[in-house]
């Protein structure tokens, strides 16, 4: 899209949102979008290898029949603590701040030709809500859960590990995501630049958009759903536990309303990050904008009426199993649909091969696996097998870390130009993408038929006949965290130490973002962008 | 062009030497009054929502619960004081009312209105919690409360469990509304602050307030009537 | 500022009369009345109907005049319907469940090999 504001002319020592001001307290007490969004990075990050290291010691156990590491993982009681804190790091303290919090925040008003988000200050107590969460998570540690992420009555109800303060926890950081949701609403409806109208809008805005909308609505059903476990803990309500004449099932019917929509605030934005990558390396408009946006809508909404496909054997009618079998196929129609325009806009593309592009190539690849092993998994007859097994645990993998990880990890590579101001080493960010994409699948793929041969999921052990898969799933781990951590490395020294300088719009990108200063000013642009054009217009003639 | 250093820095001391004189909007940097009114407003609606949403979930599990235990709920109703609820009702319902008009004074910039107003709904929220508080402990005497369970009226507990859920959040929100109504609403209009021009806070304050009575209309017929 | 954005009443609001909240309370005060009434009477299971049914129309009353939701726009009027559609859909699943659980079967015991 065309834009009427000045760019800043190279000099040295020009003045940016990351130079204007200095010292700690300064980014601590920022209320600027951008500053905001490198307090969320580096706090994702630090549960993100916490959570990866929970993840590796359980690999590493699993590596063979028969205990492996005795002296960490002392028993099965032990082993259930690190899948539960795995889950909830990973899930509640990386994943779902995720994109939004930290790549949302950087670009939604740049995208929008906006100065800031619509609540400067509410975004930053959004964040120190995120850390208030994750403190008392760690104080919850002390006698650390071992429950699952899910939190399943009645055994949350009733055993006496830490569950009230870990779900107070996830609490407070389903207001920290509440709160993100709001803002990000009311900015895109308020503070969208002269000409910017909503079919005009970039994709991740629209995903993000979409996203927002689920952050709002659906995470007090989950934040209440805790309480009232909280509730039962402390004063012995009676609504989740059989033997009071309560109804267990019904805590995982309110857990998994707002926990399945929870899925798709992870993989939405990655959706968007994908959606605008993909356009600029081919070098081609996005196909299809329309059915793109309206598909992200109908995700959203669609993901809100197939919850008990969790459920399937928790005890639910078959009435309802139905239902909730042929609705889920309805969503991922939708999904189908996003990977039909990616496709259809490299086809014919004049196609670059730089980092971004590489991992969204890799999204649409591991997203297409994740997708169609989903619907094996709705096929009630073929769940009445795979449920709590490994299959589960690989295509959640598949949708989780194929997905909205690689979404990240793509857009921080995109944007990491204009965020930083530097030009990162394409060789070692290539090299990191091949060690991170063929471990991803050599950890995940054998775990499919695993799955298939039925071994079941959060087992500390298993019979010797299953060893060879779990050794080669861990080889797969251990190549997976590495090639992140030598992604993420890259990306941070460059970030500290590096040379290159990037120019204001290294990939020739037509987003507003990208009309302004690499790293851009405090105040985002110097005058107010004018829109006058729609936003993927590569290799089209201007027309008058 | 690279601003230096100090243009910005006199800048921003401007900015925040910036004189609001009463009645006038603040200064916001990013937005001008109008969008920020929108902006606010528009917030806060979204605010409300997820607190609907919030109480969304007790609705679904008193739904449930009522399923499987229709009598005891119908038995454990009847133990409850439906006058005082229907008391709460009305109160919380005139509160809803002044907390209107509090708003059609600001806009007049009759900010005595405001603090008038707005000082009855908060008298409104004191008179319900201390309604609450009579019903709470009638309750605990009788052993239907939680920790002084008595086995006499375990029977009930899972009407018992989910009421005390829905009116003990209930009543925070009643604390929470009437501290909202004091800081944003009562305490600026006694200096005046509000205007035709700006008077966003007491609108948002009585936004708040009245949806604290919107979950009422809902809780008193289910608990109290129906049960 | 910008055509972009389409709000409306946004620098002063419509000031609504006092006159008319008074009416509005006054139909509130009516309709309590009337559900206390109604509930006295045994309807079986149309008495939760009915409950719930005034109690949707004093809160729409609310909604409507005290809110000043009769002068919000379209964007407004969707985010306030969202929660009431979720709540929906939320009872609809699971009363798509557990009323139709089937009994559970007495376990039969069998003879040991």
């Amino acid at each position: 899209m065309a834009a009427h504001s000045a760019s800043t002319t190279a000099g040295h020592e020009e003045l940016n949102y990351l130079n204007w001001k200095t010292g700690l307290w300064s980014w601590l007490s920022s209320t600027d979008h951008k500053r905001i969004c490198f307090l969320y990075l580096y706090a994702i990050m630090i549960f993100f290898v916490l959570g990866g290291i929970a993840a590796l010691i359980m690999r590493t156990e699993l590596a063979t029949a028969g205990p492996t590491i005795p002296s960490i993982v002392k028993d099965s009681h032990t082993y259930n603590v690190f899948f539960t804190m795995h889950g909830v790091f990973m899930i509640f303290l990386f994943v779902v701040p995720g994109i939004p919090a930290t790549l949302g925040n950087f670009l939604i008003p740049l995208m929008i030709g906006a100065k800031d988000v619509a609540f400067p200050r509410l975004n930053l107590f959004s964040w120190y809500l995120y850390v208030f969460g994750a403190l008392i998570g760690a104080i919850a540690m002390m006698n650390p859960v071992d429950t699952g992420w899910t939190f399943y009555a009645p055994y949350s109800t009733t055993t006496d590990t830490n569950v009230s303060l870990m779900v107070f926890a996830a609490f407070v950081l389903g207001f920290s995501s509440i709160l993100t949701g709001l803002n990000f609403i009311v900015t895109i409806h308020q503070l969208r630049a002269p000409g910017l109208t909503w079919m005009r809008l970039p994709v991740f805005i629209w995903a993000s958009y979409a996203t927002a909308i689920i952050q709002t609505v659906a995470t007090p059903v989950v934040g209440m759903t805790l309480l009232l476990v909280i509730a039962e803990r402390v004063f012995g309500a009676g609504i989740f536990d059989p033997t009071k004449g309560g109804d267990p099932v019904l805590m995982e019917h309110l857990f998994w309303f707002y926990s399945h929509p929870v899925v798709y605030i992870m993989v939405l934005p990655a959706f968007g990050v994908v959606g605008e990558i993909i356009p600029v390396f081919s070098r081609k408009p996005l196909f299809g904008y329309q059915m793109v946006v309206l598909s992200s809508i109908a995700i959203a909404a669609v993901g809100f009426i197939v919850w008990a496909h969790h459920m399937f054997v928790a005890g639910i009618s078959d009435f309802s199993a139905k239902f909730f079998s042929i609705v889920t196929f309805l969503v991922a129609v939708p999904t189908a649909i996003k990977v039909f325009n990616w496709v259809s806009t490299m086809y014919k593309g004049s196609i670059s091969f730089k980092t971004p592009m590489l991992y969204a190539m890799g999204f649409v690849f591991l997203f297409m696996v994740a997708g169609t092993t989903g619907i094996y998994l709705a096929m009630l007859g073929v769940d009445v097998y795979y449920h709590d097994t490994y299959f589960v645990v690989a295509h959640f993998h598949y949708t989780i870390q194929g997905g909205a990880v690689i979404g990240l990890i793509a857009a921080l590579h995109m944007w990491f130009p204009k965020m930083s101001g530097k030009m990162y080493s394409e060789t070692v960010s290539k090299t990191a993408f091949a060690v991170l994409f063929i471990g991803f699948n050599l950890t995940f793929i054998p775990q499919f038929i695993l799955g298939m041969d039925g071994m079941p999921r959060r087992y500390y052990d298993y019979p010797v006949q299953y060893q060879t898969l779990h050794t080669l799933s861990t080889i797969g781990a251990f190549m997976n965290g590495f090639g992140y951590m030598l992604a993420l490395l890259n990306l941070a020294w460059t970030a500290k130490f590096g040379k290159v300088k990037a120019p204001r719009n290294p990939y020739n990108s037509k987003g507003l973002e990208w009309q302004t200063a690499s790293p851009p000013p405090h105040e985002n642009f110097d005058t107010v962008p004018v829109v006058t054009e729609d936003p993927y217009n590569y290799g089209v003639p201007r027309h008058a | 062009m690279g601003k230096d250093k100090e243009v910005m820095a006199s800048n921003a001391a401007v900015a925040e030497h910036h004189h609001v004189a009463p009645g006038d909007p603040p200064h916001i940097h990013h937005m001008d009054s109008s969008t920020a009114y929108g902006a606010a407003k528009l917030g806060m609606w979204l605010f409300l929502a997820t607190e609907v949403l919030l109480f969304a979930v007790m609705f679904c599990s008193f739904a449930v619960m009522r399923y499987y235990h229709l009598s005891e709920f119908h038995d454990a109703s009847n133990h409850l004081n439906l006058p005082l609820g229907a008391l709460n009702t009305a109160v919380l319902l005139f509160s809803s009312y002044t907390a209107a008009v509090a708003v059609t004074k600001a806009q007049k910039g009759d900010n005595k209105g405001v603090v008038r107003n707005f000082s009855i709904s908060f008298a409104c929220g004191l008179i319900f919690l201390v309604i609450k508080t009579i019903e709470y402990t009638g309750k605990a005497e009788h052993g239907m409360f939680p920790f002084v369970w008595n086995e006499h009226f375990y029977e009930y507990k899972n009407f018992l469990g989910i009421y005390y859920c829905m009116t003990g959040l209930h009543a925070l929100h009643v604390i929470i509304g009437m501290i909202v109504m004091y800081i944003y609403g009562i305490r600026p209009a006694m200096n005046n602050r509000y205007s035709g021009r700006y008077y966003t806070p007491v609108e948002l304050g009585a936004l708040y307030w009245h949806l604290v009575d919107l979950i009422w209309i809902y809780l008193f017929p289910l608990l109290y009537l129906v049960g | 500022m910008s055509h972009a954005n389409h709000h409306s009443h946004d620098e002063v609001g419509h000031i609504v009369p006092e006159s008319l909240f008074l009416k509005v309370l006054i139909a509130l005060l009516v309709l309590t009345v009337v559900t206390v009434l109604a509930a006295q009477v045994d309807l079986g299971k149309w008495n939760i109907v009915g409950a719930l049914l005034i109690a949707t129309v004093k809160a729409s009353l609310v909604i409507y005049f005290f809110m000043h939701g009769k002068y919000e726009n379209r964007i407004i009027w969707t985010y306030i319907l969202i929660p009431f559609v979720l709540l929906a859909i939320m009872i609809g699943g699971v009363f798509t469940d557990d009323p139709f659980r089937s009994k559970p079967v007495p376990l039969q015991v069998t003879q040991q090999p």
